[in-house]
């Protein structure tokens, strides 16, 4: 068993910068940043899956998105913060100190950090797990290079749909963006590149009802939601971003969720309704879950936690 | 061969494969992946520990033959070769107890 003052649960941006504040702060924070997947279930979180990040303030020529999230994980090291890539499997917060487990190996701390992250929705068919690397994929950024010269198809219509077909583009022949509205969600400027780019051609009002390829993918069966109309596109990759779903699972009965599954926080704080347990970043937030905000809301949790543990009394040396 | 993984490409990937001993694991990977990078460090402790096993990559930009020949399309793919024929692949970065857990039947001295 150990013990530590501050427990972060999570390392994409909200859990690291809450990492590198409260190291700054002296409360030599556990970072379990979780473990090694091609989903964005990982250490580093959704960044860890594209490419070009061009909001992020202070790099003016953009950062790649895993450089990111190893310069944040770099900075709270540099401080003291300590990692264990591994993933956490039970929760205690019952009472203090508060109890997390990593299998049977017990972890203790004083103060939680939730900022476990969402990851991307699945088309929920029964083909997807057969075909999943085999054409089928949720990361364009690994994966778009092997369809060099063909036709694939991007599902959802939000800035990363948009941002996937048009990395793609690079390499495939043609991008169908199937979109299931007759509108896209995506930002102005994500539209004004879906629109200009020759290579991505937009199905409206369409959705994937299954998948075609015994151990690869041949095709996807798509329906017009208007007209009802069935149609094969003979496409060779599918990358699906269809949107996201907060990684929460841990905390069911344990901190009080919407029922969509995200974590409730106190209005312009990270207290969560359990007292001495912060969330932050995007297990917290479905409105605007941008790196920059996730790492906005992951120093609030670090100053939320410091002053909490000030106010109960406990000394800042580990 | 300074972290115990062995270099491979397109002119020494037949060669390697076949002339192997014990088994060989292949990480198929790219500078551009993310996941990639993420499980490079776990292949590099998995081989200092096993020794049982020979740890290799093969970089799919500068090789794509190889990837292609293999139906990689995905990365990481992990391709498990013994006396060489692909034995086991798996698709997709993976924590380190569960890539042991996949490795077992390979891995004779971590038993």
């Amino acid at each position: 068993m150990s013990h530590h003052p501050v427990l972060i649960i999570g390392s994409g941006p909200a859990g690291l910068t809450a990492a590198i504040y409260s190291a700054r702060a002296n409360l030599a924070p556990l970072v379990i940043e979780g473990e090694p997947s091609s989903t964005s279930d990982q250490p580093g979180g959704q960044l860890m899956l594209t490419t070009e990040v061009e909001n992020f303030p202070g790099f003016p020529e953009g950062i790649m998105g895993p450089d990111l999230m190893l310069r944040m994980r770099e900075q709270a090291a540099r401080f003291g913060a300590q990692f264990l890539t591994e993933k956490v499997t039970a929760v205690d917060f019952t009472e203090r100190p508060f109890r997390v487990w990593v299998r049977e190996q017990l972890y203790t701390a004083d103060a939680i950090i939730v900022s476990t992250g969402a990851q991307s929705l699945m088309l929920g068919l029964e083909s997807e797990s057969r075909l999943l690397g085999h054409g089928l994929s949720t990361c364009a950024t690994c994966d778009g290079f092997f369809f060099r010269g063909q036709e694939i198809a991007v599902v959802g219509g939000g800035d990363s749909a948009v941002e996937e077909a048009s990395f793609l583009t690079k390499f495939a022949s043609k991008v169908i963006l199937i979109v299931r509205r007759d509108e896209l969600r995506a930002s102005k400027i994500m539209q004004e590149r879906a629109f200009s780019n020759p290579k991505i051609e937009l199905r409206w009002n369409t959705v994937v009802d299954d998948l075609v390829g015994e151990h690869k993918l041949e095709g996807a069966i798509v329906r017009n939601v208007v007209t009802g109309e069935v149609t094969t596109l003979p496409v060779t990759g599918l990358f699906v971003a269809i949107g996201h779903r907060p990684n929460t699972d841990l905390f069911k009965g344990v901190l009080a969720m919407e029922d969509n599954g995200y974590l409730i926080t106190r209005p312009g704080s990270s207290y969560t309704d359990v007292e001495g347990v912060f969330a932050c970043g995007d297990v917290q937030d479905h409105t605007y879950r941008q790196a920059i905000t996730a790492a906005g809301s992951g120093c609030i949790a670090a100053i939320d936690t410091e002053r909490w543990l000030e106010a109960v009394g406990h000394s800042s040396h580990a | 061969m300074a972290d115990g993984i062995v270099t491979l490409t397109t002119s020494t990937f037949d060669e390697t494969v076949a002339s192997s001993d014990k088994p060989i694991l292949v990480d198929f990977w790219a500078e551009w992946c993310g996941p990639c990078k993420m499980i490079a460090p776990i292949l590099g402790e998995i081989a200092t520990e096993n020794p049982g096993i020979t740890i290799a990559k093969l970089n799919v930009d500068e090789n794509p033959d190889i990837a292609m020949r293999f139906n990689v399309m995905s990365i990481p793919t992990l391709l498990v070769f013994n006396q060489g024929e692909v034995q086991k692949r798996l698709v997709g970065a993976k924590g380190k107890g569960q890539l042991l857990q996949e490795l077992n039947e390979f891995l004779p001295t971590s038993r």
